[in-house]
């Protein structure tokens, strides 16, 4: 059975690789043939989730989503372009039958050879053109109207379900997740974005504190927000945009068809006196206006209508009651749809029952003494991944397409005389770039510009870091925020208690985006859109009553009737809610539903809301059945040995994605020991107090991230260290991908000896982090030692260092394009520069014949790598302007080298010579530096204490055990009691009773490796149960009088090295315009002495110090300035303004000074000088 | 003062006391100042085991810092031969040269440092300072591999390169002085890099004599230390059951018990767990002890030289340092005020 190699996954492959090797590790080194224990080993479902999903699910499913069904809805819903001119004229874009966005590639393009080429992973939108020339129909096929660019290991990609040799084979990193873009040699992510939720109603306190109830409508072709104020006097309004006044809510609903007085508070109060009392302000505020019928009411609020809405028709005496009602129909609560009837006339009645709602929802509210909605609750909030957001762009640049072909076919149309028929396809042709490069652009630059819903989004997309392999993981499971940094409320960045397994509690920055940008767990799955036309039948199949066949008294009558609502819109009501529920929880359990539709009950609000809108975040949970969970023993078996997939216990029922919103409706328990169950009617016990356990949580340590997910036993910890390392991990030095010495980026760290860690959690096995690993297991010894060990500075043993112990890779990429000009000129490679002797000049030390750093020479600072030229002169001379020759091969040459300017030596690691698209040779070079740790060099365990390196001391100083081990790192236990980081003592506790004991052990969240186990392994080896040494200082040789906390810890090699950050300058060069030393280490530039430092001078009276630094060190300039006018600017001791030499001086000053005051006197200001001797 | 002190560390449940010597002058009563016939008397040195690479001893009747000073030059001072200078002629496998310099540096090598000289950065190479070595593998697909084969190590040849790939080249006198016992890698099975068919490593390699103070390649051991022998005096009888739980509080061998009555049968073999201590029965039952001037050093040799070499190696150093100190103070005008 273990060698039936398990199936491939879908989006991520790196477990179909597992199967094989793995198994030892995967299942904790239990034989597929030992007893399962299904209390302790339902995590398995975590690995066999990933496996079919991938890690970056998320992503994928979206843009598979887009790709597969949105482009096609979009080019459909837009399909035809006419002409003004011809009216006979149509063209047709249609999408072709089994279309396949890569398929006619001329060769296979790999994401590999994108980025070594500088080029996009792109398809090509292919479609079908149907149009007429004069009264003949043509069809063209598989015409490509632009590039679509591909998101990695999507259904498009070719690596798509490819195993890992083939995608090895393709240069690819099996471990690699996809789920983003490569534009231009550059890897971009397009980060998932927290919204509001679109279409729901959310009461809230308005900016003067009056009770409102807001809807943001959003549909395919408008977006709009609408709020109902419970305003001052108990006066109710409506508020939107496109009023230029707040409409009394009366009147709205007059306007809605709603007239009488009666049916209006039946509508919003049902029977209940206390709402009516509320309301009756409103009532009477209307009939005090004197509206009564619809008409005064459309009259009324068309009067108030924008004016830029009725922009176009100057001139045109309007019809307000038409504008009012062409308003209400479209655009207020624009998601509410209005159907015409048969004599077609607008139903309102839904919109009138919607208002009425949101009235009834304020007045609740007011009632209730401002209890209202919580905007920062998850399931108020929608996320959009990429295919979302790609979707957006498209369909703007889709339908601004066609509006351009349009635009060039009336050009032609328009011609009285032509002498052919027109062809529509040149038009076609013509703007195949329009598309590609409104796409290209905006993912590129992030810049997400939809004018039609006047969206401007900047950030949306960021480079993928390659730093390590978490911190590229952690970028594909980032949300940012729409939520402005600046401001400063603590609601949207607090830790929201319905995150919980949904977003990660730890995984957020410290700063100003800090609980703005947050990160998923690990099982976290994101609903794309789905069509809810099936369901929307459905429901009313399972008994929902039609909307327009109530009245209002039976909206609110019975305890028992709910109102339904599909994705915000009100279908109906009920009148037995928990059955309607659980029917259609049931339908969805046996799969006649989609999985992730979620519908859950408002008991408070009398609402059943049933959702299959996009962007919510939702999570596999077990269903438990009558306390009873329903994934047994035999699922386990079946799972572990491969017979059933993730996927295949959902089909059964057993696991069921639940929203945000549908687990507050739920009863979850974390462990099966918690579920509780009480049998109808049993005795004393009330059902409402007691609710029964519906669903089983899978496994707690998936409520945190990913990156998370690498510390271990994060539950002993204080939070904030937590979260301190997950922005560590990311800057950890170790392996990136498989592929890393292929890869040619801008910056490059690579560990030399990565290993994995002593003390592993589950999560680390799942996402691979065992083997592209970045850290060492270091022997650390908890002692104070030598005093450079204060403020967290490490020991360092200094043949552990020679032996590899934080030894790593840098590299960086030097890059040149060879372009060629329009006047027939090009650049030039050069060979090497040779002095009096023949021997090449220092500088070109490295360059070979061709002009290029030859590979595995080693470089020091100033020399070149790339000997370019380029001709002085490229633009095209225009004809007949024959100054000098215009032969292009008399223009002069000037030397634009590519030049080494770091620190220290360097080797040439790998020279590639390529063209990119636009078949321009281009040559990089990748340049690589090899380190071994130095004083101050950073390090920092998995528990966020971060340390530098402050001495590094000889083998034989160290101290050591009774076996002889020396420490490789010794860390001050100053560290421990104020960061309170027990995960790490746990920590070295396991790591050592693992090495002693011949096993990896595991610190996984609320789980992992009990502590009393680790001791008993200790005694057993001999060593003391807590973990503490005796020790013998290698200087005296006497054993130290405390024991000391030994024992292995994985430490991470951060990428702050003090090679890239030293910097000294006695001289050097200064700025052009003021003559002050040039800022920043890359510029060689002074340190400043800064305005504190000034003050410190001053404290101490050290005048002549002051002025040496900020007058002679700096930019020390002498004046000449006459004495008599005080003007400066005197030529050669004459002043020219007095005309004489007599009262010439020269005065230092520092150069900004004169600067100064030229520039005064250059806006007739005069700064005139009182020069007087110096006493 | 109690005799305990004078020549015990106490290993207490929560502290070690007693860790300083005391035989100082004039710390105590006369007869604790430093005589050397004294000296002469008490010191042993026992051998354990000794085999090629290992070796146990006991020190007897020494100062720690003795003792310590032994270990440290064992590991900082002791030289030996290790390879310096790599000169690739070609490298093409998946490790940078810095990187495979780095591992093969760190390759222990069988000779005997005592037959070379250290060579200064400006000397010339000669066959008495310098070793040649030189390294030439190329991989390629094995043809009598059967075509479904998945180990490298079968599908092609010379996929992993090793140590015994590392060929010396005698120089000079070499051949002679060496013939009994040709220079080679300690040991040929270890690992330096992977290959696959079409990479190749040539190279030349000049290992040079070192010290461990400058490179942990040259140390001559993989360690050196010592530890105290445990003395566990047990103060009141423990019987029966106790007696048991007494027992396994120890390693195998540590504690016997003889008509229900645990007695110390090994002490040498306590490894400092201090799991007794924390059990109640045991309080005021036991003292952990070790015995100050009793060291069981050991040593572990990397294969340069036997564990016994290193340690007269090591005593020539100190030997060495004793006579320019001696110098020294000489030179300074200064009355030396002890022999060797």
């Amino acid at each position: 059975m273990a060698d039936t190699p398990v199936q491939k996954g879908k989006g991520s492959s790196i477990f179909s690789l597992e199967s094989h090797g793995r198994d030892d590790l995967r299942y904790n080194g239990k034989k597929l043939t030992d007893p399962i224990n299904t209390v302790e080993d339902k995590w398995r479902l975590v690995p066999a989730f990933l496996q079919t999903k991938g890690l970056v699910k998320q992503h994928l499913d979206s843009f598979n989503y887009f790709i597969e069904t949105d482009i096609k809805k979009i080019i459909e819903a837009n399909k035809e372009v006419r002409s003004d001119f011809d009216p006979e004229f149509k063209l047709e874009v249609k999408v072709p039958m089994g279309e396949d966005l890569r398929a006619r590639t001329s060769y296979q393009l790999t994401p590999h050879a994108c980025r070594l080429r500088d080029m996009t992973y792109a398809g090509a939108i292919e479609v079908d053109i149907k149009y007429n020339k004069g009264k003949q129909g043509f069809i063209k096929r598989n015409i490509e109207i632009g590039k679509m660019p591909i998101m990695l290991k999507s259904s498009k990609c070719v690596l798509h379900e490819k195993s890992p040799d083939e995608i090895a084979a393709l240069g690819e990193c099996p471990l690699d997740p996809g789920g983003y873009f490569i534009i231009r040699g550059t890897e971009k992510v397009i980060l998932i974005q927290e919204q509001l939720s679109k279409n729901r109603i959310i009461v809230e306190p308005d900016r003067t504190g009056f009770i409102s109830a807001n809807v943001t409508s959003s549909t395919h072709e408008k977006k709009s927000k609408t709020g109902v104020v419970y305003g001052k006097a108990g006066k109710i309004f409506l508020k939107h945009n496109s009023l230029n006044a707040e409409i009394p809510i009366c009147i709205v609903l007059k306007a809605l068809g709603v007239e009488s007085d009666r049916e209006i508070a039946e509508l919003v109060c049902g029977s209940n006196m206390e709402y009516l009392e509320l309301f009756s302000p409103a009532l009477e505020e209307c009939s005090s206006m004197k509206i009564f019928t619809q008409k005064q009411a459309l009259d009324f609020i068309g009067a108030k209508v924008r004016v830029t809405q009725r922009g176009s028709r100057v001139g045109i005496k309007p019809n307000w009651g038409d504008e009012a009602r062409a308003l209400l129909a479209d655009t207020v609560l624009a998601h509410v749809p209005v159907e015409l009837d048969s004599q077609g006339v607008e139903n309102f009645r839904p919109k009138a029952i919607y208002v009425a709602l949101m009235v009834r929802r304020t007045i609740q509210a007011v009632r209730d003494g401002g209890i209202t909605d919580d905007r920062d609750f998850v399931g108020n909030k929608r996320l959009e991944l990429a295919g979302q957001l790609l979707s957006l762009l498209f369909e703007d640049l889709f339908k601004n397409w066609t509006l351009q072909i349009k635009r060039a076919i009336d050009q032609q149309l328009k011609k009285p005389n032509r002498t052919s028929q027109y062809d529509a396809s040149t038009a076609v042709s013509a703007t195949s770039k329009f598309i590609t490069d409104g796409l290209f652009r905006a993912i590129s630059s992030g810049n997400w510009n939809v004018k039609r819903f006047k969206m401007e989004r900047a950030g949306v997309t960021q480079v993928l870091s390659r730093l390590s392999y978490v911190s590229a993981l952690g970028m594909l499971t980032r949300i940012s925020s729409q939520f402005e940094k600046t401001r400063k409320v603590s609601g949207p960045r607090a830790l929201q208690t319905s995150q919980w397994g949904m977003l990660c509690p730890s995984d957020t920055p410290e700063g100003e985006a800090c609980g703005l940008i947050k990160n998923l767990a690990l099982m976290t799955h994101i609903t794309t859109d789905s069509d809810d036309k099936a369901l929307q039948r459905l429901v009313y199949m399972l008994g929902v009553e039609d909307i327009n066949l109530i009245s209002g008294t039976d909206l609110y009558s019975d305890k028992e009737t709910f109102l339904v609502f599909l994705n915000g819109v009100i279908l109906g009501v009920h009148r037995q809610a928990e059955k309607f529920v659980n029917d259609i929880r049931r339908l969805r359990r046996i799969g006649k539903v989609d999985p992730f539709v979620s519908v859950y009950r408002t008991v408070s609000q009398r609402t059943i809301n049933i959702s299959s809108d996009g962007g919510r975040v939702c999570r596999p949970l077990i269903i438990v059945n009558k306390g009873v969970p329903l994934f047994d023993e035999n699922d386990l078996k079946d799972l572990v040995h491969g017979i059933k997939k993730f996927d295949d216990f959902v089909i059964t029922g057993k696991i069921e994605y639940l929203d945000t919103n549908e687990e507050t409706d739920s009863d979850i328990a974390i462990y099966e020991k918690d579920v509780v169950y009480h049998p109808p009617n049993f005795p004393g016990i009330d059902f409402n107090d007691v609710p029964n356990t519906t669903h089983l949580e899978i496994a707690p340590f998936t409520l945190l991230g990913a990156v998370a997910g690498l510390i271990p036993y994060p539950h002993h910890n204080q939070s904030p260290r937590n979260t301190y390392q997950c922005a560590m991990g990311k800057q950890a030095i170790g392996a990136i991908a498989y592929n890393q010495l292929n890869r040619i980026d801008t910056l490059l760290y690579l560990m030399v000896y990565p290993h994995h860690p002593m003390v592993r959690t589950r999560t680390i096995e799942l996402i691979g982090y065992d083997k592209l690993p970045a850290g060492q297991n270091a022997t650390v010894a908890v002692m104070s030692y030598s005093g450079y060990d204060i403020e967290d500075a490490l020991v360092l043993n200094k043949a552990s260092v020679d032996r590899g112990f934080g030894r790593c890779v840098v590299m960086r990429k030097f890059s040149t394009m060879i372009k060629s000009y329009a006047n027939q000129t090009y650049d030039r490679l050069a060979d090497a520069q040779k002095g009096d002797d023949g021997i090449p000049i220092t500088k070109h030390a490295a360059l070979e014949d061709d002009g290029i750093a030859g590979v595995g020479i080693r470089i020091a600072s100033g020399n070149v790598l790339i000997n370019k030229q380029s001709p002085m002169e490229t633009s095209q001379r225009p004809p007949g302007s024959a100054v000098g020759s215009s032969d292009p091969s008399a223009i002069p040459f000037r030397n634009t080298p590519v030049t080494y300017k770091y620190p220290g030596e360097a080797v040439v690691d790998q020279v590639v010579m390529t063209t990119n698209e636009e078949d321009q040779t281009m040559i990089k070079c990748l340049i690589r530096q090899t380190r071994r740790p130095e004083l101050g060099d950073k390090f920092s365990s998995r528990h966020g204490q971060k340390g530098v390196c402050g001495i590094i001391v000889n083998q034989e100083d160290m101290p050591f055990a009774e076996n002889g081990v020396t420490p490789d790192v010794i860390m001050n236990p100053h560290g421990f009691p104020s960061r309170m980081t027990v995960g790490k003592m746990i920590e070295l506790l396991s790591g050592k009773a693992g090495v002693l004991d011949g096993n990896v052990q595991y610190g996984t969240a609320f789980g992992g490796s009990k502590v009393e186990d680790m001791s008993k392994i200790l005694i057993e080896n001999g060593y003391s149960y807590c973990g503490k040494d005796v020790l013998t200082s290698g200087i005296t040789g006497e054993m130290l009088q405390a024991y000391i906390f030994f024992g292995p810890i994985y430490y991470q090699k951060l990428k702050h090295m003090v090679m890239d950050k030293m910097h000294a300058r006695s001289r050097g060069p200064r700025a052009t315009l003021t003559r002050q030393p040039t800022e920043g280490r890359s510029r060689d530039g002074g340190l400043r002495v800064g305005e504190m430092e000034r003050d410190c001078l001053i404290g101490h009276g050290t005048s002549s110090l002051l002025i040496e630094r900020l007058l002679f060190s700096s930019d020390a300039y002498d004046v000449e300035c006459c004495s008599k006018c005080g003007l400066i600017g005197a030529y050669h001791g004459y002043c020219t303004f007095c005309e004489s030499r007599e009262s010439v001086v020269s005065v230092k000053m520092p150069y900004a000074c004169k600067l100064l005051f030229q520039e005064l006197m250059s806006m007739n200001i005069v700064p005139r000088v009182e020069v007087a001797t110096l006493e | 003062m109690t005799d305990l002190m004078k020549s015990r560390v106490v290993l207490g449940a929560h502290n070690v006391s007693h860790v300083s010597s005391s035989d100082f002058p004039h710390n105590y009563d006369g007869d604790l100042a430093w005589d050397i016939e004294k000296f002469k008397k008490n010191f042993k040195v026992v051998v354990g085991s000794l085999n090629e690479m290992d070796m146990e001893f006991d020190l007897i009747g020494i100062d720690a810092a003795i003792a310590n000073a032994f270990r440290r030059i064992l590991i900082a001072e002791v030289p030996t031969m290790a390879i310096e200078s790599i000169f690739f002629h070609d490298n093409n496998s998946v490790l940078f040269d810095e990187v495979l310099a780095h591992r093969i540096g760190l390759v222990p090598l069988n000779a005997d440092p005592r037959l070379f000289e250290f060579r200064q950065w400006d000397d010339t190479p000669t066959d008495l300072n310098t070793i040649v070595f030189r390294l030439e593998v190329k991989c390629t697909t094995n043809p009598k591999a059967l075509p479904d084969e998945v180990d490298p190590k079968q599908k092609y040849i010379n996929s992993n390169v090793y140590s015994k790939d590392l060929i010396w080249q005698p120089k000079g006198a070499q051949e002679e002085v060496f013939a009994d016992k040709p220079i080679k890698p300690v040991h040929d099975d270890i690992l330096l890099a992977k290959l696959r068919p079409g990479q190749s490593i040539v190279m030349d390699l000049h290992a040079q004599k070192g010290i461990g103070k400058e490179h942990a390649k040259w140390s001559p051991v993989a360690t050196a230390s010592y530890r105290l022998l445990p003395d566990i005096q047990i103060l009141k009888p423990i019987t029966g059951d106790d007696a048991i739980k007494f027992q396994k509080c120890f390693p195998k061998g540590t504690i016997e018990i003889e008509k229900g009555q645990a007695y110390v049968a090994n002490p040498r073999k306590d490894t400092a767990s201090r799991e007794c201590l924390r059990h109640k029965e045991f309080e005021d039952k036991v003292r952990l002890t070790r015995v100050r001037d009793h060291f069981i050093f050991s040593i572990e040799s990397t294969g340069a030289l036997t564990p016994d070499a290193l340690f007269e190696s090591a005593a020539q150093v100190l030997i060495d340092k004793c006579k320019n100190m001696k110098q020294a103070l000489n030179d300074m005008g200064l009355p030396a005020t002890y022999d060797e």
